[in-house]
């Protein structure tokens, strides 16, 4: 369970986040969507603790971000968390089996002679085999991409946080991407936040929709109530127009 | 005036906030070294790079070092006493005191702490270092410790071993061109050095490795900016490194000489 209220957050002068209210249920899949630029990334990094938030509240699992009192502390909060950053960020000088594994050395006490089982299956999971000793330098985006989730869910966080999953991607790609978001939600019962400007993406993999616009939520509800919305703002971004109370582009 | 006085205000805070960060990483390093498991594979690989790839090039320096002060020696002190005189004590007392902790941070300055900023500038723009976060590690343990004790442990060995490759410079034109019998160099050299004056040259290569380390690392983790910013911050660590080694080159002589190390 995550909830987060009020949560604020500025760069300089500018105010990305002004008070954003979202709760995601256990097992649940929230889309966040909104145009570039409206926080959402921002969003997704205050709840990871990798951006401190200048106000409000993260509560994950009755433990508030608040509450923590050290860097050690913050590091078993990150721990919680499978992250698949939008560029994948895997890292070069290791293979594509040492990147799977290098969260179980911090976050697990898995024996390190298992690592190498483990990053096939975990590999297996989202549709790549004979990849492990590859390079990241080697490998197509879709690739990264999976590698990356292949990392993102190795030491079996209860929560992943998804920045972009679809982005950069074909449509073919984008679509095994969602299925594997969906099956990993199946499988593992994992909570889940994706934030996404890719409406076909958002209305795949969620079980509810959030719509950031102003640094706050504009909107929110099952896919089918945001389909249906009749609010300008959310009609405006999820048919495409350029023109509209988001502003004119 | 408004405008000037803002960025003055501007400039200020920025210093401040540099200032600050740099404290914090460090404060954060001895945290983490206190607090967790050290990262040795990691920490003898960059031995490896620091160390045995900058040897090379230390040593050539400090050979042709040693060799242009023994022939200036020795000629200054053929025109002053028809004779070349304390060739070796000049060449010793000068590679081991000053030059060679000086060159020998200059040199892996430019070589080594460029790579670092360089590489750990690319994580950063490539949300490697936030990567490393989400996955339960701290980048400082897992980046900047092991290139802290790496430099610790390699750039004094540098420097004794420029001091001994200094030495055989100066012995090479001595014997050469001036034709003293190389066991009048190192009489020259035994009987006016003490242990004293080595731990001098030793202790501020250790300072020197301590301020390298961390400017290289601060600068490389505090990137932004894609790949301009990258080689933005590349070249200010090499250029901070190399002006803070001759700063405190000044500054650790003379606490070194207030203490009675000479």
């Amino acid at each position: 369970m995550i909830r987060i209220r009020g949560l604020l957050k500025s760069f300089g002068p500018r105010r990305v986040l002004r008070g954003v209210d979202l709760d995601v249920g256990a097992g649940e899949t929230v889309a966040v969507i909104g145009g570039s630029g409206c926080g959402k990334s921002t969003l997704l990094k205050c709840v990871v603790g990798l951006i401190p938030p200048d106000g409000g509240s993260i509560v994950v699992d009755d433990v508030a971000f608040g509450s923590l009192r050290d860097e050690a502390d913050r590091s078993e909060w990150r721990g919680k968390f499978g992250y698949l950053f939008q560029e994948g960020a895997l890292f070069d000088s290791m293979s594509v089996w040492e990147n799977v594994t290098f969260g179980l050395k911090y976050m697990t006490n898995t024996p390190p002679s298992r690592y190498r089982r483990i990053a096939s299956e975990k590999l297996a999971l989202v549709g790549l085999k004979g990849v492990e000793d590859l390079k990241p330098a080697q490998l197509s985006g879709g690739m990264k991409k999976r590698v990356a989730l292949a990392r993102a869910i190795a030491a079996s966080p209860r929560h992943i946080l998804y920045d972009e999953p679809t982005t950069g991607l074909d449509p073919i790609m984008s679509d095994v991407i969602n299925s594997l978001v969906l099956d990993l939600q199946k499988k593992l019962g994992v909570t889940s936040i994706a934030v996404t400007h890719d409406m076909n993406s958002a209305f795949k993999i969620a079980t509810r929709i959030a719509m950031l616009h102003e640094g706050r939520v504009l909107a929110s509800g099952t896919p089918d109530e945001i389909r249906k919305s009749s609010d300008p703002a959310v009609r405006q971004f999820i048919e495409g127009r350029s023109s509209g109370p988001i502003g004119d582009v | 005036m408004t405008g000037l006085l803002e960025r003055i205000g501007a400039k200020l805070l920025h210093i401040s906030a540099v200032m600050g960060g740099f404290v914090l990483l460090i404060r954060s390093t001895f945290f983490w070294i206190f607090r967790s498991r050290l990262e040795w594979r990691q920490t003898l690989i960059q031995m490896a790079k620091i160390g045995a790839d900058s040897l090379p090039v230390t040593v050539m320096t400090s050979f042709f070092t040693g060799m242009v002060l023994a022939l200036q020696t020795g000629i200054s002190s053929q025109r002053l006493f028809n004779e070349p005189l304390f060739v070796g004590t000049v060449v010793s007392f000068a590679m081991v005191m000053e030059l060679s902790p000086v060159l020998t941070a200059l040199v892996v300055a430019g070589r080594a702490g460029a790579a670092i900023a360089a590489e750990l500038g690319t994580m950063r723009v490539t949300e490697q270092v936030d990567a490393l976060l989400t996955l339960g590690t701290d980048p400082v343990r897992y980046l900047v410790i092991p290139r802290f004790l790496a430099f610790m442990l390699v750039l004094p060995l540098l420097t004794v071993l420029s001091d001994f490759s200094g030495s055989v410079g100066g012995l090479f034109v001595a014997v050469m061109r001036f034709g003293i019998p190389d066991n009048t160099y190192w009489h020259d050299i035994i009987d006016f050095m003490e242990t004293k004056h080595f731990y001098h040259g030793f202790i501020k290569s250790a300072v020197f490795a301590f301020a390298i380390s961390f400017i290289c690392a601060y600068k490389g983790l505090s990137t932004s900016g894609g790949a301009e910013g990258v080689g933005r911050s590349t070249t200010g660590a090499v250029v901070s490194s190399m002006v803070a080694v001759l700063l405190l080159d000044y500054f650790a002589s003379s606490v070194l000489v207030a203490m009675g190390i000479p």
